[in-house]
């Protein structure tokens, strides 16, 4: 148990920088995730406090210890990565005892970690076999196991799930979560997954181009991104974004995308009275958009003339690709709706629920 | 359908045809190491033995048995050590890569291409002047002449493991020689029987390095068997028994380690 902190962390290939200037503190105890789209680093930041990669400026402390210098088997961390990495010659049962074996531990103890740990695991009759012999899904406890019997401070997770079939994936998710409450650890995991990054986190670190872009819990990164990238990568379908202008219109204020305009409602209006012809990006989510049928009494609803183009029945849900002039969005409506493909509908924005970009330093305005 | 299969089957004619000329010389070693020394003759050369003596067995091998033994002593470690020196290279050339190893790799694999007969003045030289002699000598050279294919095999292999089976290693508390022994060498044992197989054949079955390199004292069964022949009148028959005796450890080693052998060249990875 410990936490974990970037103080200014680089990491650099040649003249490629991979890591900018990463500074942030993992609680301990915490479970945090690290999300990102592929390439963005995110792995890069994992290895480097794993000791797998040097760092190349700044400073990685587990507990109050800096490990820069710190060979990977003496930081106290276990890792599971995303192909699982076990060894295929050794059982499952010395696959799990190996770390213990290198340390010395006594025999007694190696066997009463790795039979508690199976037995967690629910891989207790596996423990004879070879990885060749095991699913996928196995594998992946076995390779959790294995980090568990270690007993380490810090759980570092690769993208464990991401070989995985989808039905599984969701039931593994789910057990992580229990062995994060159960061995009271702190976790740090990494995948491209924001579901799975939503689902599982205390805290999500969104990070993009080596940059760590935000990091809050999960609602606060849904409600409140603080730039365009967040704000498009949590969620799922994707925020939908107008590129539009900021225009007074008496005491209010208008969002004009040229094809439609929305007022904002005068309780929202304060940070943008002063930015009357600024150019912005105007994001609402798919679930912020409604058949005016099904709408929700009492929302600030702002009416928009549309085309549908495809819809998509989801059972619990219909989901809307509409149009609208050079616009294209997603409304996640009611599945009583009536709307059908090609017709000029009108839909309603809730104005409650909307997000105001930068269009130059794509930050949001709030 | 019917017409591939009789297709098929006249593909074997030419290839039973190519088989038994292949297998002719072995058809006149054996018959002629069971003929007493009245039967040898060109005219009945193709005729089989009138009995099965083992006569000719036994006097070759009383003629060959120290050199065979020889040969087994020199061979067994060369065999081993070059194997052994094989799978460090290719390990370290694989996966503890340092600066220059892509370059240092070609100038090993070079050594495969250099004939032996290039080399031998300078080789006997060299061993005379370092004072290893005999089948010593010879056991060095063949161990150095074969780390160029042995480090090629494993290097190979190595590469085509991933990198995270070592980064677990590393991981859970293995450090570079951990690693190699825990992990690598257990996992190459195919690649090791691939190699020794190789490098025993190759050993065994070398005259060049040998006949320049040791004395009649230290013969290995290659040269022995040449010399047996002496001048004058040549017992066929002893000799034909002598060439099987000196080829028999090999074939056993194939025979009994083939499938292993076929297995490793074919089994690269270890997914599954």
């Amino acid at each position: 148990m410990a936490s974990v902190t970037y103080k200014n962390v680089f990491k650099k290939f040649g003249d490629l920088t991979i890591i900018k200037d990463l500074d942030f503190q993992v609680e301990d105890k915490e479970f945090l995730v690290l999300v990102g789209p592929s390439g963005c680093g995110k792995t890069t930041a994992l290895r480097l406090l794993a000791g797998l990669e040097e760092i190349t400026e700044g400073l990685i402390t587990i507990g109050d210890r800096v490990v820069n210098d710190i060979a990977p088997k003496d930081r106290d961390i276990a890792m599971v990565f995303q192909s699982y990495a076990l060894y295929p010659h050794l059982s499952v049962y010395d696959n799990m005892a190996f770390g213990l074996k290198l340390r010395k531990t006594p025999k007694g103890e190696i066997k009463r970690r790795v039979t508690e740990a199976a037995e967690i695991l629910g891989i207790t009759e596996l423990l004879q076999r070879k990885p060749r012999q095991l699913s996928g899904g196995q594998r992946q406890r076995v390779a959790v196991g294995r980090a568990i019997v270690r007993e380490p401070k810090v759980f570092l997770f690769d993208e464990p799930l991401s070989n995985l079939d989808a039905k599984l994936r969701v039931q593994m998710r789910a057990e992580i979560s229990k062995l994060h409450q159960r061995l009271q650890t702190t976790f740090i995991y990494v995948t491209h997954d924001q579901t799975e990054a939503m689902t599982m986190a205390t805290r999500i670190a969104v990070i993009n181009k080596g940059i760590l872009q935000q990091l809050d819990t999960p609602q606060v990164l849904y409600d409140r991104p603080s730039n365009l990238f967040v704000a498009g990568f949590i969620g799922s379908p994707s925020m939908n974004f107008f590129p539009a202008k900021l225009s007074k219109d008496g005491d209010g204020i208008i969002v004009d995308t040229v094809d439609f305009k929305v007022k904002i409602p005068s309780k929202h209006a304060e940070p943008y009275k002063s930015l009357g012809g600024k150019e912005i990006i105007f994001g609402i989510r798919p679930e912020n958009i409604h058949d005016p049928e099904f709408a929700p009494p009492n929302i600030q609803g702002e009416k928009i003339a549309a085309k549908v183009d495809v819809t998509e029945l989801m059972g619990n849900e219909t989901l809307l690709y509409l149009v609208s002039g050079k616009n294209t969005f997603v409304g996640r409506v009611d599945p009583r709706s009536k709307f059908h493909v090609n017709d000029s509908v009108q839909v309603v924005f809730d104005m409650d629920k909307f997000h105001i970009f930068d269009r130059g330093t794509e930050e949001v305005i709030r | 359908m019917k017409g591939l299969r009789i297709g098929k089957n006249w593909l074997y004619l030419p290839l039973i045809g190519m088989a038994v000329f292949y297998l002719l010389p072995m058809y006149v070693i054996l018959v002629t190491g069971f003929k007493s020394f009245g039967e040898i003759d060109l005219k009945t050369m193709w005729n089989l033995p009138r009995g099965i003596a083992l006569d000719n067995y036994i006097e070759a091998y009383s003629k060959l048995a120290p050199s065979l033994w020889n040969s087994f002593s020199m061979v067994i470690p060369a065999a081993i050590i070059s194997s052994f020196l094989g799978s460090l290279n290719g390990f370290i050339l694989a996966k503890w890569k340092f600066r220059g190893a892509d370059f240092i790799f070609p100038f090993i694999l070079f050594g495969m291409f250099i004939p032996y007969q290039s080399i031998l003045i300078p080789l006997v030289q060299f061993m005379k002047a370092v004072g290893i002699t005999g089948l010593a000598g010879l056991a060095m050279a063949h161990i150095i002449y074969g780390i160029p294919i042995t480090t090629l095999t494993f290097r190979n292999y190595y590469a085509s493991l991933p990198q995270e089976l070592l980064e677990a290693a590393k991981i859970d508390g293995a450090d570079m020689l951990g690693i190699y022994r825990y992990i690598l060498l257990p996992i190459s044992l195919p690649s090791f029987v691939v190699v020794l197989i190789w490098q025993f054949t190759s050993a065994w079955n070398d005259f060049l390095f040998a006949v320049v390199l040791t004395g009649n004292t230290d013969w290995p069964i290659t040269v022995a068997l040449n010399n047996m022949a002496g001048r004058g009148i040549i017992s066929w028959n002893v000799q034909m028994a002598g060439s099987l005796l000196a080829a028999l450890p090999t074939l056993l080693v194939y025979i009994f380690l083939g499938r292993y052998f076929l297995r490793g060249l074919l089994a690269g990875s270890l997914k599954g």
